[in-house]
């Protein structure tokens, strides 16, 4: 295992879902961590996006008071970790609102943003309405990255707003994604960071979901420059001890084990897309046989406990060979179900990432064709698809 | 002893982004902070309790706390539980 610090988080592509919550294992089946995706309009268009490739077929989005409704059910079940987060969740222009609602009733709030649409005062308005953390990812495509390097106002603007985050006494936590288009640049990453003296830092990596998979041959990083930035992302975290906390992840396609993907399904983990779809895990509405339950129709407690949908993966009855018969699969739960439908064809797989897996060799090919894909003169690459609702429609087809 | 984070004089604070709170659903007192959460067991959950409500030195809280358990000598496991909880990063020095 490389040194990775924080590699039992589950899956990076919501934020994380904290390791520590998954310490309290003896609390099963209660949704404590509930993903309300607010919304999938968004002004970026960033080309790793985990949000589905069909974002832009979904129009309705649930009302203030569902939401709040929402809110109010999965509090009673036991959640205490709220993620608001989307699509860019400052579109909604009722998020203070929700933020003070979910507060309110107890919830721990966590708004997930690229900043696009955020300001100095709406930080305030945040405080004031008792959010209690911020999570800032930066947009980190090559071109987006070397802009926001090279002074724009992009890059002014995240400073800004990085800043105001401070100023209202919140901890600066930064979010990159990393793919091969700019995990050459862990040193400006970080050096950026400390110029706005951040207090955490993630090193998040890109997880193939989405648009991201579709991207796959474009953002694979090459072990190369793995070694290279896990080198870099240890040095400053010697140098920044005591200042500035570094969470590096390594990509999971190039581990020997799956992670332990939302620590087990329907375990703790609950989302709510935009139009009220209730998942299991925010890329779970693809898999083949899904009843997609809204909360429109259905309570949570019907949805969490009684929906085949949730039930589908529970524990370890569902199991094939070699995950069955396997003694690690406590650890990992076979890894990510997503993932082993994406890439096996059935979700009941053992995750393809896992060395034990007799479909590992697609792994390996996908790295192959990311090389093979780089190796290629510039101009007869495949360019990025961005994440727009133009593409959603060409490349989906409604 | 010489080896503690904190003395007597220490003021303690919790981190910043860290919340205290009674949770029904779980039956216990929690730590709540930025994407995560832990459960305290008794013991804990009354100290990280008392720091929560208000600004004192460690100790008064063992005082504090001392009387809440008819006058039995705490100060050990309070100063062992402080040490345990700096290091996960739940109080500020
Ligand atoms: C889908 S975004 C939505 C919130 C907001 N628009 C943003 O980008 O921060 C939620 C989080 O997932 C991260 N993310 C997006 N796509 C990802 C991917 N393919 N793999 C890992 N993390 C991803 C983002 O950086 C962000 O921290
Ligand atoms: S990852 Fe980028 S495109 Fe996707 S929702 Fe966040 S900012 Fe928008
Ligand atoms: S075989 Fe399955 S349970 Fe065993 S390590 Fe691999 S993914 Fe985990």
């Amino acid at each position: 295992m490389t040194g990775s610090e924080n590699n039992t988080t589950p899956d990076r592509a919501q934020g994380s879902i904290g390791s520590a919550i998954g310490k309290v294992n003896d609390q099963i089946r209660q949704p404590l961590w509930l993903l309300a995706e607010l919304t999938y309009s968004c002004p970026l268009q960033c080309p790793y996006c985990s949000n589905p490739m069909d974002f832009a077929r979904i129009k309705s989005e649930l009302t203030t008071e569902e939401w709040i409704d929402v809110f109010k059910q999965a509090r009673a079940m036991g959640a205490t970790q709220l993620g608001l987060s989307g699509g860019e969740p400052l579109m909604r222009p009722d998020l203070v609102e929700l933020i003070r609602a979910a507060r309110d009733l107890g919830f721990y709030t966590n708004v997930i943003t690229s900043g696009a649409g955020m300001n100095a005062d709406k930080v305030a308005e945040f405080k004031e309405a008792g959010l209690d953390h911020i999570q800032v990812s930066f947009q980190a495509s090559s071109e987006d990255l070397n802009n926001l390097i090279a002074g724009t106002d992009a890059f002014k603007h995240k400073i800004e707003m990085a800043k105001a985050v401070k100023a209202n006494d919140y901890p600066m936590v930064l979010c990159f994604v990393t793919h091969r288009q700019n995990i050459d640049q862990v040193d400006e990453i970080l050096d950026l960071c400390i110029e706005l003296e951040a207090d955490y830092v993630e090193l998040a990596t890109t997880q193939y979901y989405g648009w991201a998979m579709h991207n796959r041959d474009q953002l694979m990083p090459m072990k190369e420059q793995l070694v290279r930035a896990e080198a870099t992302a240890h040095r400053y975290q010697e140098e920044q001890q005591g200042k500035m906390k570094i969470y590096y992840v390594v990509p999971d396609y190039y581990e020997e084990r799956p992670k332990a993907c939302m620590n087990g399904w329907g375990n703790i983990f609950l989302t709510v897309t935009p139009n009220g779809v209730a998942l299991p895990c925010h890329a779970a509405r693809e898999l083949p046989g899904m009843t997609l339950p809204n909360v429109k129709d259905m309570s949570i407690d019907e949805i969490w406990n009684g929906s085949s949908d949730f039930n589908k993966f529970r524990g370890f009855d569902w199991m094939t060979e070699p995950c069955r018969s396997c003694d690690e699969k406590e650890k990992d739960f076979g890894g990510c179900r997503c993932q082993a439908f994406m890439l096996t064809g059935d979700p009941a797989n053992t995750d393809p990432v896992c060395s034990k897996s007799p479909h590992h060799h697609l792994v390996e090919e996908a790295i192959a064709a990311g090389k093979a894909e780089a190796d290629k003169p510039i101009v007869e690459q495949k360019p990025l698809v961005f994440r727009n609702p133009r593409n959603s429609k060409k490349i989906v087809g409604f | 002893m010489s080896d503690r984070v904190f003395n007597d004089d220490t003021v303690l604070v919790l981190a910043q982004g860290y919340r205290f709170q009674w949770e029904p659903a779980q039956n216990c007192n929690v730590l709540l902070y930025p994407e995560g959460m832990v459960k305290l067991n008794g013991g804990a959950g009354e100290i990280v309790k008392l720091i929560s409500e208000k600004k004192q030195t460690v100790a008064e809280l063992i005082a504090d706390l001392t009387k809440a358990f008819d006058g039995v000598d705490l100060a050990d496991d309070v100063y062992q539980f402080l040490d345990e909880a700096y290091k996960n990063d739940w109080l500020r020095k």
